[in-house]
């Protein structure tokens, strides 16, 4: 079996008694597109300096393509960077920003000319060659930050929160466009991203990062329907949180009782036991609605309210219900089809969600 | 109202228009008419270029004004390769307080004038000075040595009283080059040299071209540190221009060197703009 593209292994680095990064191992095989997702200030700008080789790992290696890199300088590792502002060279015309990686290996001028050229054209930005940095648009600086370091044919490309200037439309583009070009190119990319939908879309694998450590690897798929800590079921996707106390442990199913209700879910991981303090995630998507109680008669967990607000958003428009008993607003995703699409606010509604769609967490909080 | 907002409007130029009118303008037309008198007898003037022949006959002056241009250009340049480093350091290397510190340290001499500045370096240097004397205590010359009244004491001052004006100019400009251009430069393979030439240099240059004016029209116009370090032979185009006016009362010529010697920076800095491919407004502005 080839060694992996990259390999970290018990990457820790600590900055005047901060643990920024703690003891993370994670392999990256070859041609896959992997993210690693979590807040800003969890770390993962650090990972990504530390394989970059802007900074010294404390304890722990890197390897590439099976090599150790830990005392190769940053201007002879394998692996380029696109940076989070871009960092294109202000001072050079386009053709130069490119071929800027290709003078230092010494190339001659007319191949570098041609491959320029080659590489803008598989970037879908042919005859670009001669204009200013300046005179781009944001997507279009983007491609050029990424083709400097695809035409070096990079084992890894470095990808730091490249999408973030962009505005909502062209991210939307540069995603679907990100992915066509690793898989056109088949090179490792390493995405670090707080945007989970950059990360979902995009990733073949995924971790997600919290305060130096990583709480979950898997696809995109996993992370959303098998969350297997507490920050991971409320960092990915949207959720309808209660906090409660459990009444009734039974295997794999729970009761937990809120301040104002009583709550059927799936028991995820040991440690939950009766009496212990415990989070339950629903999604909005896994809630029915309706006008009609008879309905949600084989819902596990069922109440009545009032239709606060309306927020309105195309196909993923929500209601906010108010539960007549009480407790927290309730976000349920708004039916589309027929009359049950006219919801209006101060509606009387049922909801209902069977136990299987709710995961409850111990609570660490606090 | 809208008259009296026009009126403080003008109020508010008035300062600046007697300045430029009253410091500026007026005398140098005052100069320039000076500059084209010859006096033919007592009392007697005529309009000529006869001042300006004066200059191109002698060759002493010619050989004065070649020389204050040469040693302004290497006192500049000079300059340049010093403060360069010092001014990269204290933008892109030094953090927080280090660096308001090293700035400082910048600034520092020009608390005291230039005088009592240029009168630090003559202690120094002069032949009971602390230079010679430390080198005679160690045993590597046998008698006092006499370190002034040479061109390299002359460049020695011009350096040091110009350092700040490079140093400023070029930490600003360096400031603003984002620290992850130049970390992109070494992540493409780029080493420190090829860094510094295709990313850095070509970054600095509004600054590093408007520093060496200003240091170049500082030096050329210096009067102290030449005629103090250098004494009577340092031979610096200001000392002519002083002792027309003030020892031979030859206001006349005096008035015909000072416009060569504007006429002369104003060259130069044409040629440096265009040799740099700058242009003043992207310097100055």
């Amino acid at each position: 079996m080839p060694a992996p593209d990259l390999h970290c292994q018990n990457l820790s680095k600590v900055y005047d008694g901060v643990v920024a990064v703690d003891d993370i191992s994670f392999e990256v095989p070859a041609g896959s597109f992997f993210s690693i997702l979590g807040p800003s200030g969890c770390g993962k700008t650090t990972i990504m300096r530390m394989i970059a080789g802007f900074q010294e790992p404390t304890s722990g290696d890197i390897k590439i393509k099976g090599q150790s890199v830990l005392n190769v300088p940053p201007n002879q590792r394998p692996v380029n960077m696109v940076f989070q502002h871009l960092a294109l060279f202000p001072m050079m015309n386009i053709s130069d920003n490119i071929g800027y990686g290709l003078r230092r290996r010494g190339m001659g001028k007319a191949r570098i000319k041609l491959k320029v050229e080659e590489t803008l054209e598989r970037m879908g930005l042919p005859g670009i060659e001669h204009r200013q940095v300046s005179e781009l648009s944001g997507g279009q600086k983007q491609r050029v930050a990424i083709a400097r370091c695809m035409v070096l044919e990079p084992s890894v490309l470095l990808l730091d929160e490249p999408l973030g200037a962009l505005d909502l439309k062209l991210r939307d583009q540069m995603k679907v466009e990100l992915k066509a070009l690793q898989a056109s190119f088949d090179t490792t990319f390493l995405y670090i991203t707080h945007d989970q939908s950059e990360a979902l879309v995009m990733s073949d694998a995924i971790v997600v990062m919290n305060k130096g450590r990583f709480e979950q690897v898997g696809t995109a798929e996993d992370l959303y329907h098998n969350p297997q800590t507490t920050f991971v079921a409320g960092f990915v996707g949207e959720s309808n949180q209660w906090l409660g106390t459990i009444t009734r442990h039974e295997g794999e199913s729970v009761q937990l009782d809120t301040s104002s209700m009583s709550i059927r879910a799936l028991a995820s991981g040991g440690n939950l036991h009766q009496g212990a303090k415990a989070k339950v995630f629903v999604r909005p998507e896994a809630i029915r609605i309706s006008k009609d109680a008879q309905d949600l008669a084989g819902s596990d967990n069922k109440l009545s309210g009032k239709v606060k607000q309306i927020l309105f958003n195309g196909a993923a428009s929500r209601l906010l219900v108010s539960p007549d008993q009480g407790g927290d607003i309730i976000e349920v995703n708004m039916p589309q089809a027929g009359v049950l699409s006219k919801w209006k606010p101060g509606d009387s509604a049922h909801v209902g969600w069977s136990a299987d769609q709710g995961v409850a967490f111990v609570d660490t909080s606090n | 109202m809208n008259t009296r907002r026009q009126l403080g409007f003008y109020l508010l130029l008035a300062p600046l228009v007697l300045w430029l009118l009253l410091l500026i303008v007026i005398p140098h037309i005052n100069l320039a008419m000076l500059s084209l008198q010859e006096r033919v007898g007592v009392r007697e003037y005529e309009t000529s270029l006869a001042n300006y022949m004066t200059f191109v006959e002698e060759p002493l002056y010619l050989t004065i004004f070649a020389r204050t241009a040469i040693m302004s250009v290497l006192a500049t340049i000079l300059t340049l390769l010093i403060g360069f480093p010092v001014a990269y350091y204290i933008a892109k290397l030094a953090r927080g307080r280090l660096r308001s510190v090293l700035f400082l340290l910048c600034l520092v001499p020009f608390w005291v004038s230039e005088l009592v500045r240029t009168f630090g370096w003559m202690i120094l240097l002069r032949e009971t000075g602390v230079v010679s004397s430390f080198l005679q205590w160690t045993g590597i010359v046998s008698g006092p040595v006499e370190l002034l009244y040479n061109d390299a004491a002359i460049m020695v001052g011009l350096v040091y009283t110009s350092m700040l004006f490079m140093v400023v100019p070029l930490v600003t400009t360096l400031d603003t080059l984002d620290d992850s251009v130049i970390e992109a430069g070494y992540d493409l393979g780029g080493k420190t040299s090829s860094i510094l030439r295709e990313i850095v240099i070509p970054h600095a240059m509004p600054g590093i071209v408007s520093g060496c004016i200003v240091v170049f029209m500082l030096s050329l116009g210096n009067y102290l540190t030449p005629i103090m370090l250098g004494g009577k032979d340092s031979l610096w185009f200001t000392e002519l221009i002083y002792s027309q006016f003030i020892v031979r009362f030859n206001w006349e010529l005096g008035a015909a060197f000072g416009f060569l010697l504007l006429f002369l920076s104003s060259v130069i800095v044409w040629v440096t703009l265009r040799l740099s491919g700058q242009t003043l407004e992207k310097t100055m502005g």
